[in-house]
């Protein structure tokens, strides 16, 4: 067990000399070790992780300033770009592709004296709800090893469960961080569109992919945020929307004693409470909602019409983004190229069709049929219209509430191999997380609860676009005095 | 071409923009640097990362349709086109599709049957180019992604051109306004200009269009107006065999002067074109188009009529000299120096055109400075020296370039116009030569001319043409007495 709560205390106790930073690391590479058989990390940098440690120790227990994350030990997702590492994405395709340059997330995390400990395995290019797609094998969940951890960043949400590092970042397209978060039991946060830059994320759908933290509590999950966070002028996506103090923010406000500058109204969507919720699940959230109204929170019934056409027009969308966004892979100039290939076509199909998994060659064949002539108006446009009726829904529903509320995922961690024969009951499993990818809202996961096999069970919080402080605050409110 | 028969042809123009930067990364944009130096994970496409646009190329864009006359739209948007090609690093184009920067512009072209004719641009719109694949080794291809990134705007005209001409008018007209607006240097051959073509033909008074070909790899103006004629003469002779066009793309091969279907690969795409989520549309304000016309110079229709009213030019005359900016800048430089405009006109025209065109040089880089002109045709005009004589000195001025005030000293070329040193270059001469005196006088005034000659002769060609006219005729006169 680690002897701090969140990072700030971590600190101080750095400081005053209680804890190591060195030694600090150690444990959490000897956890790694020790839990090799769950296959959470593609890449573990040892050498250099206890490098920076010594490095970051001395800056912080020198009168110099250290950075708002010195000394936080963070595994980053295995889609996302470290100078002179390794960047495959969990696929044969990029096997032994080094990248060039460093994502602006991480150099963000870097510049506030963060420590890189390695990279962790997801599915093929976060494709997946199970973490069993990846080249380098399935990864295995902490809490019961015969199951899965969830995906698409299994492997970070793992990495944090099994105390192999403070806090991780994932990437979140259509669920990739809240509901391995749910499965493990750990917070994820998605964050609005926009808030952190993609800059060096390996696009899967670019419309929808958002990074976010994986951490134990709501503090350090702030505390990353707020450094992610902001323009970037390499990402025209990017918002420039100022960001907050959220950590600040949080230590700000003492709910329980009424301060909180009104209280948030609360939605329960109706739609996400009907057939195929998990009856554990269900009562894990309809007690948290009991005691939300015991506290004098306003809880009300809302309606989000559109969501039993969020799954489809997830896949239609961002299969259609994918199919463009991977044919850069081809073997002609970086990555796998297959060695049977004598000219140009054999190049592109074989380097391909051996290089991509299964899930990820079905995505492509999906993506690249819904944009073909003939086919676009059926399925993209359409598709793009949903979105907008959908995100319509969103914006109606927080025009009444200022928070909704609902379960992660519809069930708990499901056995490996459970569902990999049948890709739609796969994708049924992100029914609950697709909608914020979908509209860009912020979303987060709390570990609320254990079922009765002792499995995590998730809630999930959703707030209006840039709204991650009240997302945030209500977070830290239910970790603090409803848990 | 076969008279009962119109041709229909629409261009579809690349015009490469002389930004510093490429459209999506800060790569630079100079040619000719060693293959894949140019280069950046950008423009590379490798996992991860994005495009972000510049701004200059928008710029460019916009002033192409402001010269073009085009309703330059306030929201464009980036789409993307999908195909596999080894020099297309991400496995699509970033370009435009159904909401370009410019639409509905037209410009108008001068015909040589001295008509005038307005021909229609559908839209004009922002994309980045390709790199080049270089097949030169037996089994290898080799890739340079240099040029990928590249800003193009691709210029797109109604199908409103009915021959070679007219399309070879346009292609001219078309690079004359992007060269006056610095925004591409024009230069089909090193491929910074590029031009395709769709050509059909029907009988006339037909108003459906027949079926069309496009037509690919004309990299000059002699090309395209060639390909264009052999592709309408062989769409024609094909119908009148009872034959039927088929949609195909051609390649025009220029050494053998045939255009030849393009094989398989490139034929029937399907693009899968979708909105490029990386990118914000692009908001072209009114305030911005403000500012970009502020930049417009004067264009090329203007600055015709401008040299005919201000420099009293013959038609003639101001369409050569504004047929590209860097003459047109040349000729004003000249004029602000003389006066004398008809003069500074001939002398462009004629002598300095007649060097740039043989040694293939730009005027910018012409030895001979436009200062330098104007005071050679000043020279002239104080009677400094004859105007044979700027003849022999222009090409001195074109080896040394030195003023032409430093030859005419250095070679000791100033005209005599002193009278008495004519008078007795003449007596000379009418001394020597008592035979074509006698003829003269007998009336044979034909010698006179021959005299002349002497006389110019005797004095190295350095007297006045004038004064010698004068006084030879005067002392062949005091003989008749
Ligand atoms: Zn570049």
């Amino acid at each position: 067990m680690l002897n701090y709560k969140n990072h700030q205390e971590k600190l101080e106790k750095i400081k005053s000399g209680e804890i190591s930073l060195s030694e600090n690391v150690k444990h959490f590479l000897k956890n790694i070790e020790a839990n090799k058989k769950l296959n959470a990390f593609n890449f573990v940098f040892s050498e250099d992780a206890l490098k920076d440690a010594e490095l970051i120790e001395t800056k912080i227990k020198s009168s110099s300033s250290c950075g708002k994350l010195a000394g936080m030990v963070i595994a980053i997702k295995d889609v996302l770009a470290l100078k002179d590492k390794p960047l495959t994405c969990s696929s044969k395709i990029l096997k032994d592709f080094v990248s060039l340059y460093n994502a602006t997330a991480i150099n963000k995390l870097k510049e506030q004296d963060a420590i890189i400990i390695g990279k962790t395995s997801c599915d093929e290019f976060a494709m997946g709800s199970s973490n069993e797609n990846s080249a380098f094998g399935p990864v295995l969940n902490p809490v019961d090893p015969s199951r899965v951890p969830g995906g698409s960043s299994g492997g970070s949400a793992v990495a944090v469960a099994s105390e192999c590092c403070d806090a991780a970042l994932g990437t979140d397209t259509g669920g990739s961080i809240r509901q391995p978060a749910a499965f493990c039991g750990v917070f994820g946060l998605k964050p609005t569109y926009g808030r952190v830059s993609r800059f060096g994320l390996t696009a899967f759908a670019s419309s929808f992919d958002s990074i976010g933290p994986f951490t134990n509590n709501v503090e350090d999950a702030s505390l990353i945020l707020e450094v992610i966070s902001g323009k970037d002028c390499l990402d025209s996506t990017s918002a420039d929307i100022p960001v907050p103090d959220f950590q600040k923010l949080l230590d700000d406000v003492n709910l329980a004693s009424g301060d909180y500058n009104g209280k948030p109204r609360i939605g329960i969507p109706k739609e996400y409470f009907g057939q195929g919720l998990n009856p554990e699940i269900r009562e894990s959230i309809e007690n948290l909602i009991g005691k939300l109204k015991t506290s004098g929170f306003e809880v009300k019934e809302i309606s989000l019409p559109h969501t039993e056409y969020s799954i489809a027009t997830y896949y239609i969308l961002t299969t259609a983004e994918a199919s463009s966004n991977l044919a850069r892979y081809d073997g002609a100039r970086y990555g796998y190229r297959s060695s049977e290939s004598h000219n140009l076509k054999q190049m592109y199909t074989l380097s391909r069709s051996e290089g991509f998994g299964k899930e990820v060659k079905r995505r492509i064949m999906l993506g690249t049929y819904v944009l073909s002539a003939g086919y676009y108006d059926a399925y993209y446009k359409k598709a793009q219209k949903v979105r907008r009726l959908l995100k319509n829904d969103f914006d109606n529903a927080f025009s009444e509430v200022d928070l909704i509320l609902t379960p992660t995922t519809p069930s708990t961690a499901f056995k490996i191999g459970e569902k990999s024969s049948d890709p739609l009951e796969m994708y049924l499993n992100d029914i609950y997380t697709t909608s914020a990818n979908l509209a860009g809202i912020p979303g987060i996961n709390i570990p609320i609860a254990t079922s009765s096999e002792g499995l995590p069970i998730g809630l999930q919080l959703m707030a209006n676009q840039f709204n991650e402080t009240a997302l945030l605050k209500m977070s830290y409110y239910i970790q603090k005095n409803l848990l | 071409m076969n008279s009962k028969y119109e041709a229909v042809i629409g261009l579809e123009v690349h015009a490469q923009l002389l930004t510093e930067t490429k459209l999506f990364c800060g790569c630079s944009t100079k040619f000719g640097n060693p293959p894949n130096t140019n280069v950046c994970p950008i423009c590379l496409g490798h996992p991860g990362v994005l495009p972000v646009l510049n701004k200059k190329a928008v710029e460019y864009a916009v002033l192409m349709g402001l010269a073009t006359n085009c309703r330059i739209n306030e929201k464009s948007v980036f789409a993307r086109k999908n195909y596999f090609y080894p020099d297309l690093p991400k496995g699509y184009q970033i370009s435009q599709y159904d909401l370009p920067v410019c639409e509905a512009g037209h410009i108008d072209v001068d015909l040589s049957d001295g008509s005038t004719k307005r021909l229609g641009i559908t839209r004009i719109h922002l994309e980045e180019d390709a790199g080049k694949s270089i097949h030169d080794q037996a089994f290898e291809t080799l890739v340079d992604v240099n040029r990928c990134g590249v800003p193009l705007i691709e210029i797109v005209s109604e199908p409103d051109m009915r021959s070679a001409e007219e399309a070879y008018q346009y292609l001219s007209k078309i690079k004359q306004i992007v060269q006056y607006l610095s925004i591409c240097d024009g230069n089909m051959e090193e491929g910074s200009l590029r031009c395709d073509a769709n050509i059909s033909v029907r009988l006339k008074g037909e108003t459906k269009l027949g079926t069309k070909t496009e037509i690919k790899n004309m990299n000059s103006f002699k090309n395209v107006e060639k390909a264009l004629n052999y592709e309408i003469e062989r769409q024609i002779e094909l119908i009148e065999d009872g034959g039927k066009v088929i949609q195909e793309t051609l390649l025009w091969n220029a050494d053998l002067n045939i255009a030849s279907p393009m094989r398989g690969k490139e034929e029937a795409h399907d693009y899968r074109y979708f909105p490029e989520p990386d990118l914000m549309p692009v908001i072209v304000s009114n305030d911005w188009v403000k500012e970009i016309s502020e930049n417009l110079p004067e264009l090329p229709e203007a600055r015709k009529q401008r040299f005919t009213s201000e420099y009293k030019l013959p038609t003639y005359d101001a369409d050569i000299l504004t047929s590209s900016r860097d003459l047109a800048d040349y000729y004003e430089e000249v004029a602000k120096v003389t006066a004398d405009y008809k003069s500074a006109s001939n002398w462009i025209m004629g002598d300095i055109l007649k060097v740039v065109n043989e040694t293939k040089t730009s005027i910018k880089d012409f030895s001979i400075k436009p200062v330098q002109l104007g005071k050679l045709i000043n020279l002239i005009n104080n009677n400094t020296i004859s105007g044979k004589i700027a003849k022999d000195v222009f090409p001195f001025m074109l080896k040394e370039g030195k003023d032409p005030e430093v030859i005419v000293k250095e070679k000791n070329l100033v005209q005599i116009t002193d009278s008495s040193a004519i008078e007795s270059a003449i007596q000379k001469i009418l001394n020597n030569n008592p035979n074509e005196v006698e003829q003269y006088l007998s009336g044979k005034e034909k010698v006179f001319g021959f005299l002349v000659g002497q006389v110019m002769r005797e004095t190295k060609g350095k007297a006045n043409p004038k004064a010698v006219n004068d006084i030879l005729k005067e002392s062949l006169e005091a003989k008749r007495k």
